[in-house]
């Protein structure tokens, strides 16, 4: 279960262009199933994101990941549990010009240091699972974006965490790319992995898989935020 | 004064390091004077990224003044023929007020900043930073060390008189002579050596109840220093006999000399390590009463106590290697 | 303990990729870094070099040169002072020496002309340095002819080069007998240009030496020693003036390498925040960052050492050779031993490496904090 509780957050506090993000916001996700943070631009769904996903943390109000509270630790210990709980794909899929598509799924995993042999075994397995094996040596740059946000999928599994985090993860693709990214997605709800994606796109949140919509405006909900 | 590469590159590493450790004061102060864990606030992120660049800037001011120990003594003695008496550094260290002063201020420098970092790792090991206000408190004391060090430096450097008639290892490590040196020299051999071994033996007592027993965590850090100061004294009264195969050349520099393979940089080394981690345990093995790293530190003083004993350890071996390996025999003469 | 080498390597492995994949960033750098402890190291060895020369040459040398002076100025000295000093317990031997100076007009050149203890020339002959045996360009069987000092020409017959291990010394040298030098310089038998002495234990010298001023008031005792204590000195300052000139140059290589890390291009400030945002923490970036700049400190140093090292003893250090050398027309061929020395090192560590980390120091950390989601806005 994630619980958030009257979480806020606040750009450039205490000068003039002051920001509030994200108003309040209380909310339960179970950790199961596909959940869509679905608004318009602006209306604070990436960054609410970004603080479940502890890449930031929130200026006022509890974040508990099963319990235990995550939203106070100082980054250090953030950086822990983000890259023990959490794996994630960006709009622009983020992958690194020049590095091969192999090198960049092992990323993540560098500072946890696991044994060399068994990291590259283990990345293999996720290219052949998402279908780009053969691309497993190509530079980043060379990716269509269909597989490189494949590619981005691997990478924020490769140290396998429980819960995915896509922001706006069909913002660069076709119509049909999207259907196969869900599928994607899908799959990864049917191994036992929570998602949430961030999107304003209808055949996101529109889908059959999705569990769960929560909608935010001008960072608040709209709408019940337990489920 | 003398203008030597050496001397401007202790001189100007000394600028730098009390640059770097002005800089990470500068930032401590900020950081004492704001913190506030529980504040979610852009400006407490702010002060948490700053014990990054505070521990990166002690961390190399640190190793920085380990080389810089190393080059002081090899300068010392390379130094050693511009005065007339002086054969090795100790030679150099005695034509001037502040050399041994100096010597003694980048000794206690490198403890305190080994200490340091020690704690700044404890620190690091909780979400709540229990010993921020302990461990920038110690920072700001460490500083003065520091500066009082790099301008005891140059004074001792700019004060130099190559004309100055000064006494060298062979006059001033000798049993006739007079002062502390020649007291340390004069000692009998069989009972600084003895004194050496026991102290090695309590040490091994203290530190074995500690990670067994997680107690005497004080206890072991006196017993260090004891021991690093009796081993000093025998390394001056007898190991160094031993090296040089000499009866009466005492000097504890010219181990660090190439010709004799190496092993002065093995005995200190080692020695020196391991009464920096002694003294580590001392600092550390109090804070366990600190509820939120009691765990970590009880943890951190057995290992540190543990890795501390195998490196004083490996400096008796080292010294008896050198005594029962080396062609002098003093049978009939002390023993 | 492996996983601590292991995130090392991996860090490690990722800043040699960052680097190769950015060539052109780091090369200028490089270039510079290189350059600097090329020109440093290069002073080092050269003057060091020379130090050991020195010595070498030294070594070879009496404990102990008497000489008379006469108003303060250096004077023949009698052999009756060999006598009076030759009973001073201590002493060795005693011998007087024969030395002194000609300047050529011919070539516009001083040599030193000497009298060799053993195995002095036979009347007629001379052995030269090479230096001098090339600009004269005198081979064996030639003849060398000189204006003695009452006006009328000389001509030896050349019948050896100097072989020496440093040439530093012997490139003026002409050696000749006793008898021809006294003729050339017009100096009466029982005269000599200085006297040296040997003496049994090292330890006594300074007492020999004091007992020879008071024996002879009119002379002055010079200890090796003081001579190589003297050009110690004299080389540590002139390396240290160097240094200090060059200063100027470190100080502007490091304001070079502080804008070079601070000045982070767009592309690499993202590749920082995606680093964050997939899980590498603060610490994690700043180490691979200080990987960085230890791989380049270690290829500049290496590199630069190396070309030092090669200017130094393989090119007669071609471009300090007239500074540090001092003036003069006949110019050894200089090809000093080659060694390494650990002192050195560190010292050319302080002048370099740690500038250059503590410049990059703080651009690094202000990289590193990039905020984890930065790329997610």
């Amino acid at each position: 279960m994630i619980e958030l509780d009257d979480v806020r957050k606040a750009f450039n506090q205490g000068r003039p262009n002051e920001l509030w993000a994200v108003r309040g916001v209380s909310l339960n996700l179970p950790l199961k199933g596909l959940h869509v943070l679905k608004g318009p631009s602006g209306s604070g769904k990436t960054t609410l994101l970004a603080m479940i996903g502890c890449l930031s943390r929130p200026t006022a109000g509890r974040i508990r990941l099963d319990g235990r509270l995550i939203s106070n630790l100082p980054e250090r210990f953030m950086t822990e549990v983000r890259r023990a709980t959490f794996g994630f794909v960006f709009q622009q899929f983020n992958l690194i010009r020049g590095l091969s598509v192999l090198d960049n799924v092992m990323l993540p995993a560098y500072p946890l240091a696991p044994d060399a042999g068994e990291l590259r075994r283990r990345a293999l397995a996720l290219l052949g699972r998402f279908g780009i094996a053969a691309r497993a040596a190509h530079k980043a740059e060379w990716l269509s974006g269909g597989e490189a946000q494949r590619a981005a999928v691997c990478r924020a599994m490769i140290n396998d965490p429980r819960i995915l985090i896509a922001d706006e993860p069909t913002a660069n693709l076709d119509s049909q790319r999207s259907q196969e990214l869900l599928a994607v997605l899908g799959e990864l709800v049917a191994m036992g992995k929570t998602v949430l994606v961030s999107s304003h796109d209808p055949l996101v949140f529109e889908s059959a898989g999705v569990s769960h919509v929560v909608e935010l405006h001008d960072g608040r909900l709209l709408g019940g935020g337990s489920c | 004064m003398l203008i030597s590469p050496a001397f401007l590159a202790l001189n100007g590493g000394a600028m730098l390091v009390s640059l770097l450790m002005l800089m990470a004061a500068g930032q401590a102060v900020q950081v004492l004077r704001h913190w506030d864990i529980k504040s979610g606030s852009e400006r407490q992120l702010a002060l948490e990224r700053r014990t990054y660049l505070i521990a990166t800037l002690v961390t190399w001011s640190v190793a920085a003044e380990l080389v810089a120990l190393l080059l002081f003594l090899h300068t010392a003695e390379s130094m050693s023929s511009q005065f007339v008496g002086a054969m090795c550094a100790t030679g150099v260290l005695n034509a001037h007020a502040l050399g041994w002063p100096v010597l003694g201020l980048k000794i206690a420098v490198f403890f305190a900043g080994a200490v340091w970092l020690l704690v700044n790792q404890l620190d690091n090991k909780s979400p709540v930073y229990p010993l921020v206000r302990l461990k920038y408190a110690l920072l700001l004391a460490l500083l003065p060390l520091v500066l009082v060090q790099a301008l005891a430096q140059l004074g001792f450097f700019l004060g130099l008189n190559p004309d100055l008639i000064t006494s060298c290892c062979g006059s001033l490590f000798t049993a006739e002579g007079e002062g502390v040196a020649a007291e340390v020299a004069g000692i009998d051999p069989m009972l600084s050596l003895a004194l050496m071994y026991g102290s090695g033996v309590a040490l091994l007592a203290a530190g074995m109840r500690y990670p067994w027993e997680g107690r005497c965590g004080i206890v072991y850090a006196l017993a260090g220093m004891l021991a690093f100061a009796l081993a000093l004294v025998a390394i001056v009264s007898a190991v160094a006999l031993y090296v040089y195969e000499h009866p009466h050349h005492h000097c504890p520099f010219c181990l660090l000399k190439a010709g004799r393979g190496f092993i002065g940089y093995w005995l200190y080394l080692s020695l020196f390590a391991g009464a920096a981690l002694a003294l580590g345990v001392g600092v550390i093995s109090p804070l366990r009463r600190v509820a939120s790293i009691s765990a970590v530190a009880d943890a951190q003083a057995r290992r540190l106590t543990t890795v501390s004993l195998g490196l004083f350890a490996l400096f008796y071996l080292i010294a008896t290697f050198a005594v029962v390996g080396s062609n002098l025999t003093m049978e009939g003469v002390w023993w | 303990m492996t996983a601590f080498v292991r995130r090392q390597r991996y860090l490690l492995e990722y800043s040699l990729s960052a680097m190769a994949r950015r060539p052109g960033k780091h090369l200028a750098l490089l270039l510079v870094y290189t350059l600097i402890v090329f020109l440093l190291a290069s002073v080092m060895l050269f003057t060091h070099s020379l130090q050991r020369e020195t010595r070498l040459v030294l070594a070879g040398s009496p404990e102990l040169i008497v000489q008379r002076l006469v108003a303060g100025r250096h004077e023949l000295i009698p052999a009756g002072h060999l006598e009076r000093i030759a009973g001073i317990r201590g002493v060795r031997a005693a011998k007087g020496r024969l030395w002194g100076y000609f300047y050529d007009p011919a070539v516009r050149a001083n040599y030193t002309l000497l009298v060799p203890p053993d195995d002095a020339p036979a009347a007629g002959e001379i052995q030269i340095g090479a230096a001098l045996a090339r600009i004269r360009g005198l081979a064996l069987g030639d003849y060398l002819s000189l204006r003695g000092a009452s006006g009328e020409p000389f001509a030896w017959r050349v019948a050896g080069l100097i072989e020496s291990d440093s040439e530093l010394v012997s490139a003026d040298l002409v050696l000749m007998g006793e008898a021809d030098f006294r003729r050339f310089f017009a100096i009466a038998p029982g005269l000599y240009t200085d006297l040296v002495l040997s003496v049994r234990n090292p330890r006594e010298v300074l007492t020999v030496a004091e007992k020879v001023s008071l024996a002879l008031p009119d002379s002055r005792p010079i200890l090796r020693e003081e001579i190589l204590r003297t050009y110690d000195a004299v080389f540590g300052w002139r390396q240290g003036v160097v240094f200090v000139l060059l200063v100027g140059a470190i100080l502007a290589f490091a304001i070079f390498a502080w804008d070079r890390a601070s000045g982070l291009s767009g592309e690499e400030r993202r590749e920082i925040g995606i680093l964050k945002a997939i899980g590498w923490e603060t610490a994690d970036v700043l180490r691979m960052k200080l990987w960085e700049g230890a791989v380049l400190s270690l290829t500049a140093f290496l590199l630069g050492y190396l070309l030092a090292y090669l200017h130094v003893f393989y090119a007669s250090a071609a471009l300090f050779e007239p500074v540090l050398k001092g003036w003069a027309v006949l110019y050894p061929a200089f090809n000093p031993v080659p060694f390494v020395d650990g002192l050195q090192v560190a010292t050319l560590f302080f002048f370099t490496v740690f500038p250059y980390t503590a410049a990059t120091l703080v651009p690094i950390w202000s990289a590193a904090i990039t905020d984890p989601d930065s790329v997610m806005r």
